[in-house]
């Protein structure tokens, strides 16, 4: 299975006060093993609803998601928490972190979940924070850090697992240009060196620039979809 | 499962909100204190009757002839203890007396009034009634062939007469003819009830025999065993050994006593369940309120990866911690209410009522292992049924809709 996911015929309507709003309507697409992918378009084109739908976060309308060649629609709640647990990351915009757990807890996080020893997993969290550049910082709990140090810590909580699919939500929207240019230039490392699968929903030109694909969305259609060099 | 993890998170979210937290906590202590120290109150004040009811001369087990119970007159005696009975008692027993008990009046040159007159052995006593403590004025009988007569200090106001003076007391024999004899006024007794001081009279076992043309016969038996509460062999024994006899437990000699014991154990457990509802109300709306202001958080918990039944874990460890410390609490507050009464709780200002409930001035509180086991069970048990609620609606959020909850 080269493809890590799969959208078939993805469509998504909202229900509001007796109006249906269509987020999605009929998405087919593929993203290989690897691929570094940016979403883009406007507000209301539907970049979140469908990282929401491949993340398992939320459910379709109509059509289908396959993650790692799992269709997403057959499995139950338990199912589909194991699916993000062992094969998923997250980096949301905002409200990334757990508040009462310190930088490196929030990091171990998901290695506990997994069952992971306390040693393993400490040894782990703290080379990836490392990575991020956020030594000495590993026990503040998140009030006590910068956005910026919230968001790097969110990235390593998503990739310490090594996931084969990292979905990142606005992932530089708090960051400074320095920030978020040393983010992305991780990102891409962690892509290029441990061969994890990246989607991105943004409006950042860094980002974009970054990505090797970048999809167009429009009123919940792909409006383009063209790879970068 | 990761415990630790889950354990970790409910801690901490527990002290996310200090105030909330400590009312809660103050709360549940409250409840459990006022379960099981006020159930303490109570428990001290039936026990009271029944070890006062005990010590005056019901004992633990009485021996009786057959219908001396329904009708104690000198008609139902019965032979002093047989050697193989006493054997038993000697040995299974703390104490035991053969005692002389029939309806009489005494009358002083004043008045006269109906009693129960005791004929006893006052050795045989010390430690099973309240006369073989001794009496406050005058002496104690000394012997079962003391000619004194020892009567309660109520009963020397009736009479209108003293210490030293002579009294007459008569009763029917056994020859169905009135019997009566003088008696010199040789003790005075003091006791928390009036009833007794007023209603018993006391002289010498042998006196009383004689007096009433018993011979060597009697009228009871009082025992005090080791126990109370554990006396079926003891009386399935003395059954075997004088199957022509009446033998009873304080429990059928005192059978309202019993009931008041057993209505007392639903009304705690009613009271116990009681103070739980009020306290599950606030409980149940903290637990919303702590799941709400967590809505997002909880979505990134699933999105993380958090199965549905951990989450619902870790709401519930939260409420388990909750009610452990507020548990803490409230059995420490306990503890140190009984330690200030250990001396017993002095109700004595509230003379009369005490008397009418046959209680001690002094009332001492009771806080059985029972009890103290009930309420913290009753306010774990059902607080962790009650938190399922919250924590099944956390388990059900959709991530999404968590997530982009503003």
């Amino acid at each position: 299975m080269d493809d890590t996911v799969v959208c078939r015929a993805l469509t998504k309507v909202y229900q509001e006060d007796s109006v249906a709003v269509h987020a999605l309507r009929g998405i087919d697409l593929v993203v290989p093993r690897h691929d570094f992918l940016c979403l883009s378009g406007p507000s209301g084109s539907g970049k979140s609803t469908l990282l929401n739908l491949i993340g398992g976060l939320d459910s379709p309308s109509a059509g289908e998601v396959r993650v790692d060649g799992l269709k997403l629609a057959e499995m139950n709640r338990s199912e589909l928490a194991q699916l993000r647990l062992h094969r998923l990351g997250f980096v949301f915009q905002s409200y990334n972190l757990i508040p009462v757990l310190s930088a490196i807890e929030n990091v171990e996080f998901v290695l506990q979940l997994q069952g992971m020893s306390f040693t393993q997993r400490r040894r782990k969290a703290r080379a990836i924070l490392a990575e991020v550049d956020l030594q000495g910082l590993e026990h503040r709990r998140p009030g006590e850090l910068s956005g910026g140090q919230q968001q790097r810590v969110a990235v390593a909580r998503a990739i310490v697992s090594e996931p084969s699919l990292v979905l990142a939500d606005e992932p530089t929207a708090n960051l400074d240009s320095v920030t978020a240019e040393n983010l992305m230039a991780l990102l891409r490392h962690m892509n290029e060196e441990h061969g994890v699968t990246f989607i991105f929903s943004t409006h950042d030109k860094l980002v974009m620039d970054y990505s090797r694909r970048l999809i167009k969305l429009h009123d919940g259609e792909i409006a383009a979809d063209e790879r970068r060099t | 499962m990761p415990i630790g993890l889950v354990t970790r998170l409910a801690w901490r979210n527990l002290w996310r909100r200090p105030r909330r937290t400590i009312i809660m906590v103050v709360a549940i202590a409250l409840g459990i204190w006022s379960m099981i120290a006020l159930g303490a109150v109570v428990r001290g004040m039936l026990e009271g009757q029944i070890d006062k009811e005990i010590f005056n001369l019901t004992g633990h087990i009485q021996i009786h002839a057959p219908g001396f119970t329904d009708d104690p007159v000198v008609d139902n005696s019965m032979p002093a203890a047989s050697p193989a009975l006493g054997a038993v008692l000697d040995q299974a027993a703390v104490a035991w007396a053969e005692r002389v008990r029939v309806p009489a009046v005494v009358a002083s040159e004043r008045e006269s009034t109906g009693v129960s007159l005791l004929g006893i052995d006052p050795t045989q006593e010390r430690g099973l009634s309240f006369i073989g403590d001794g009496v406050h004025q005058g002496r104690e009988l000394t012997s079962i062939t003391d000619r004194g007569i020892v009567v309660g200090r109520k009963l020397l106001e009736r009479l209108e007469t003293d210490l030293g003076k002579r009294v007459v007391v008569m009763s029917q024999d056994r020859a169905n003819e009135v019997a009566d004899r003088g008696f010199r006024i040789v003790g005075v007794f003091h006791a928390e009830m009036e009833a007794v001081e007023e209603g018993f009279a006391f002289v010498g076992r042998s006196v009383a025999q004689d007096l009433l043309k018993m011979h060597d016969q009697i009228s009871e038996i009082g025992v005090l065993a080791h126990d109370r509460d554990d006396l079926d062999e003891l009386l399935t024994t003395l059954g075997t050994r004088a199957p022509e006899l009446d033998v009873q437990s304080w429990r059928e000699l005192k059978p309202l006593l019993v009931l008041t014991n057993k209505i007392v154990d639903v009304m705690l457990y009613i009271w116990f369940v009681v103070v739980f509802m009020a306290m599950s109300f606030g409980l149940v709306n903290t637990l919303l309120m702590a799941v709400y202001e967590r809505t997002r958080e909880i979505g990134l918990l699933q999105a993380l990866g958090m199965r549905p039944t951990l989450i619902l874990g870790q709401v519930s460890m939260e409420t388990l911690f909750l009610l452990l410390v507020g548990a803490v609490f409230g059995n420490l507050c306990v503890w140190a209410t009984l330690l200030w009464f250990a001396d017993g709780i002095d109700v004595s200002r509230f003379a009369q009522g005490v008397q009418m409930f046959n209680m001690s001035p002094i009332m001492q509180p009771l806080a059985t292992l029972q009890d103290i086991v009930a309420a913290n069970l009753i306010v774990l048990g059902l607080g962790l049924i009650a938190s399922l609620y919250p924590a099944w609606r956390a388990s059900r959020y959709v991530p999404v809709e968590a997530i982009t909850r503003t």
